[in-house]
Order: structure tokens, then sequence, then C-alpha cells
């Protein structure tokens, strides 16, 4: 599919899960193992078009995601190439155990889309949100996870975990009129982290819609003479322990941001491997507190949880301060 | 495999009793084999005819080629009745009685639940209750899609039956209409710690099954021949069969018939010898 500066602006506009959609359709035209599954989300996983152009390629099983991961590993063990696709925490948690025999224990390959992740549907309470999936995804055995950090991104890892050897978890959070992290098309390998910019001072770490707000505080700590390089991991499992070594190496300080609890996320896993290196610098951990707060509006409960652009940057030279 | 004719029939039923009763030694030896382990013994015993008549004459299989495409596929969702199970795959050819005497030992291709391996012809890893089914709809709608002939079996327990996930695929199977699906209920009355009735009675199942668009056999499920009618019968309908097999936990041995102290437990080498005898007189009988 044509990946180019006119496709990330349309994707970026159309937001993630639209754009998902958008790829099936166009992997259905050449990918004749393809089947795509959905638990009664086929409109919110932007799959309107596809059902109704490749009905033999997709399967609604209706409001079941335990039945849905079972069939998408009956689908697995026969060689068919399956996508499943539902809201963030129906797609990790209401099938947990379904996820961790089937496909890790077993190893059946399912590429898992998990909707609107993150604090994104605030408005429709925390049954909706997902700030547990990374944690709980990442400790089971044989499964990859990927947070794309725009929409062209999610193309980028939809087509890469197709190809991937295992089972995949793809995290997409924000919503329609998702900022741009990458204008043009570039090199995405599940596993390489992408140094979006150079720096310095300080590393900041970021997986989702995080990337956007770090590179957009980066701007704005480079107006306080703070030189930040910004690392777009989008694996946050495996987790890329060479782009964790070069922050060590070239910043005094790591930062971590994520839509996702504060534990088990990507600051976690950037922890667990940073405490192995002797000397590291210190991190902080940016994401969203370990409870469940008041709903609302996500721009509301970002500035809530002071995950914008501005409050990050203020974050980090505030503990830059105290380091020095 | 195809229709019997009567004296054919006969003969049949003669074998697969016959192999019911070496599986039902089988089960000895592995229990005994387990020692302080111990095993899943009344559970695997209620299913002994079942996999029997699948594996000794109804399924079609390939014991030189295990991974053969048209196989007929088999999964024993309620995975804690192997032993019921690795017996039938002695007699079908896919696995020796050495490795079954490897029964729960380190490194074992034999633990207390189906690890998969298709080279032993173990289709999928089970233990968690409430899964198989749905394996098995996408191995069945997979097989549609290729337009494969080939059937699914699906070895459930009564007790599995509390699980919800259960009836999600319970409801997507007729809607799908598999009629190369085919649900094993082996209503054996018992669950881990007391009698269905008592812990979480899942009532007429066959209703139940019935009533979410299965076609539906009740059969003894020690009876070779009401087993092989049911697996053999075509149906009338789209849909995918349900066979309500009553059968006795533990069946086989006095000791362990109806008892659920069996449902897991260590066999003693005395138990074993008065197991044995008893087995060698019903199969003189």
């Amino acid at each position: 599919m044509k990946i180019n500066a006119a496709s990330m602006k349309m994707w970026s506009r159309i937001g993630s899960r639209a754009t998902f959609g958008l790829a099936a359709l166009e992997i259905a035209k050449t990918h004749d193992n393809l089947m795509v599954m959905t638990a009664d989300t086929s409109t919110s996983a932007g799959l309107d078009r596809y059902r109704k152009t490749f009905p033999e390629k997709f399967l609604d099983v209706g409001i079941a995601e335990q039945n849905m991961m079972g069939i998408a590993a009956g689908f697995a063990s026969e060689g068919l190439d399956v996508f499943t696709t539902t809201f963030s925490p129906f797609q990790t948690m209401r099938c947990c155990e379904q996820i961790k025999v089937n496909l890790g224990y077993m190893g059946h390959k399912v590429c898992m889309v998990g909707l609107a992740s993150g604090i994104v549907l605030g408005t429709l309470g925390y049954s909706h949100c997902s700030i547990e999936d990374v944690s709980v995804m990442r400790s089971i055995p044989g499964i990859t996870v990927i947070s794309p950090a725009d929409s062209g991104e999610t193309v980028k890892a939809t087509l890469a975990a197709l190809e991937h050897s295992e089972s995949v978890y793809i995290r997409l959070t924000g919503g329609m009129s998702n900022p741009i992290v990458h204008k043009d098309d570039y090199d995405f390998q599940i596993g390489k982290a992408i140094e979006l910019r150079e720096g310095h001072d300080v590393t900041l770490i970021a997986a989702g819609t995080m990337v956007y707000e770090s590179l957009e505080a980066a701007k704005l700590l480079e107006e306080e003479n703070i030189s930040a390089s910004v690392v777009n991991m989008h694996t946050i499992k495996p987790i890329d322990v060479e782009a964790i070594e070069r922050a060590c190496r070239n910043t005094k300080c790591i930062v971590t941001v994520e839509e996702h609890n504060i534990v088990g996320g990507l600051g976690s896993a950037v922890a667990e491997y940073k405490a192995t290196i002797p000397g590291a610098p210190p991190q902080m951990i940016l994401g969203l507190p370990d409870k469940f707060g008041k709903s609302g509006e996500y721009r509301d409960l970002l500035e809530q949880y002071q995950l914008t652009a501005p409050q990050i940057a203020k974050r980090v030279l505030s503990r830059l301060k105290e380091l020095t | 495999m195809g229709v019997c004719d009567m004296g054919n029939r006969e003969e049949m039923i003669t074998k697969i009793e016959a192999m019911a009763g070496r599986m039902r030694r089988n089960v000895l030896d592995m229990a005994l084999a387990a020692g302080a382990s111990s095993s899943h013994f009344g559970g695997g015993l209620s299913i002994v005819e079942i996999t029997a008549t699948l594996f000794g004459e109804v399924m079609n299989y390939d014991p030189g080629n295990p991974e053969w495409s048209e196989r007929d596929r088999f999964i024993l969702s309620k995975g804690h009745g192997c032993v019921g199970y690795y017996t039938a795959l002695v007699e079908a050819g896919f696995v020796t009685k050495e490795d079954l005497l490897t029964f729960e030992k380190t490194g074992s291709d034999l633990i207390g639940h189906p690890v998969m391996n298709r080279a032993k012809a173990i289709e999928f890893s089970n233990g968690s209750l409430g899964m198989g089914l749905s394996l098995g709809i996408g191995v069945a709608l997979a097989a549609k899609r290729r337009q494969s002939e080939h059937k699914v079996y699906v070895v459930m327990g009564d007790g599995e039956c509390n699980e919800g996930s259960v009836w999600e695929a319970a409801m997507a199977a007729p809607n799908f209409k598999l009629d190369n699906l085919v649900a094993i209920l082996d209503r054996n009355k018992f669950q881990q710690t007391g009698s269905n009735a008592e812990i979480m009675s899942v009532g007429d199942l066959a209703d139940k099954w019935r009533s979410f668009g299965w076609e539906v056999v009740e059969v003894d499920g020690h009876n070779v021949g009401e087993l092989y009618d049911a697996f053999v019968n075509e149906g009338v309908t789209q849909q995918p069969l349900a066979i309500v097999a009553h059968t006795i936990k533990g069946k086989g041995f006095s000791f362990s018939e109806n008892n659920n102290d069996w449902h897991h437990h260590v066999l003693s080498k005395t138990q074993y010898d008065a197991a044995l005898e008893e087995l060698n007189n019903s199969l003189a009988g």
C-alpha cells in the first residue's frame, strides 16, 4: 500500500482505528489466507467497507471475546493469518487466559488489535479505558507488544505484524485527528526504536500518543537550553535494549512517557533493563497514576495527569534542576 | 470410516470393546507409573468408550502422516481426562506403551493435561476448561473455507459446562452452521469437589444444547453401538451435533465407579492388583 506524505496526512485525519480498517482492506486484496475477526465492533475497527468487500475473510463472533480468541487460534492452527479487533479492555483482559493458553502457551499466531486504548474513551468511564493492557500482555511469554505513535505507524505495525513470527498485540491510542509524528515513509522494524530527535541532556522515551507530546515537550525544553533526545519506542516487548543503552550513555536522565498505568508499562519495561546497567542515569516514569480517577474528556484527563507537552517539559525541567 | 453392515457391526463392537479393555489396562499402568503425582482417574475412565469408538472406528487419520490435512481433528477440551486419550493414541499408533509409562514424569510429552504435539496426534494444549469448543469452531470453519470434508470432535465435561465460555461457543457453532463439528458431552454427573447437582447443576444438558440450535443425541456413553450410531448419524440439518453421553465416572473398577474420591487420586499397588484382576475377570466374562 502507498505510504507517503499524502497518505500519512489522510490517515492522521481519520485516526488509527479507521486507518487499521483501510490497511486490512489493502492486505486482503493480495492475501488469500487473511481472516479478520471482530466481536461486534466492526464499525469501531474501521471495517465497514472491509466486511462488505471481503465477507469470506471476515468473521463477527458477536459480543464474545473469549470465543473470538479460541476461534482465532483454531484458524491460526489451520494456517490462516488472523487479526482480531475489539476495544482494548475486551481484546486483552476479557479473554486474557485464552491469549495465554492459545497464543502464548501453544504459540498459535494471532495479531490482536486493541482499539481506543489508554484514556481516549474517558467520557465512557474506566470500563472502556485501558490503562493496564501493556502490563498484562507484556507478562505473557510469546506476545509482542506494539504501540504505534501515529496513524501511519498503525499501518506499518499492521504490515509488520502480519510477517512477524509470533502473536502481536497492537495497542491503538488517540482519537481522530491524530497528530502526525512521521511525516513521510520510514523504516519500521519490530523491536527497533526510532530516535526522532537527538539530544545530550535528557532522553524522552515514549510510545503511542505520548511520542508526539514528547516531541513537542522537547521543543519547549530547547527554549530552556535543555537538549532532549526523543525516542519512539513503538515496540514495548521486546524492548530495544540498544536504544536504552544509547540513552544511558548519551544523556544524564531518562524519562519514559506513556498513556498507561505507571505500573507495568513502558516505564517498567525500560527500568527492568536499565537496572542491569552499572551507573545508569535516573529515570522518571511519566504516565497515568495507579488509580481509577474521575472520568472525563480526553484532553482534560491528559491535563489532569500532566501528560500534555508543556506539562511534560515542566516536570522534566524540574527534575533536571533537582539532579544538578 | 463408513457405516457398518449388521455382521460387521457386531465384529466392530467386539473390536472396540476389546480396545476399551486394553485402554483401561493401560490406564492402570499409567496411574501406577504416575505414583505420588497422582492422576485424574475418574474423568479419564468415563470417556474410554468415547475415545475408543472415535479412534478405533469413526475417525480418519494416518499414523504414518500425523499432520495429514484431511485427518479428522480430536480435541479433549476436558484435558484432565487425558488418560482416556493417551491410551487411545497408543491403539491408534501415535504413542507407544513406553511413552505412556513416562506419564507426568519430568520432560515427558505426556503430561497431566495434553500438551500440543502434532506428531503424537495431540492437536492442542488443553487443561483450562471451557476453551476446546472455540478452538474446534475455528478448525471447523477453516475446513469449510478450504472445502475440506474432515470432521472435528470435541470432548467436554458436564462440570466443564459451568464455564461461561462454553456457552459463547455453543451459541456460535449453530449460527455458523457447522455440520462438521461434533461436541461429545461426558455426562458423568460429577466434578472436582462433588456431584454436578450439588456444586453447580447444568440441568438438562440435552435441552440446553438443543435450545442453542444443536442437533442433540443422548446415548449410554459406555455402549459402543449407541456411540457409533450417534457418530455416523448424518443428520438432516446443517447444524452441529452434540452427543450427550451418559457415563459413569471411574467406569470399569468397582472401587472408583461413581466414587468422586477418584477424581484425582494415587493408585496403590494393592489397588492396581485388585483392579487388574477385576478387569481381567470382566474381559474373560
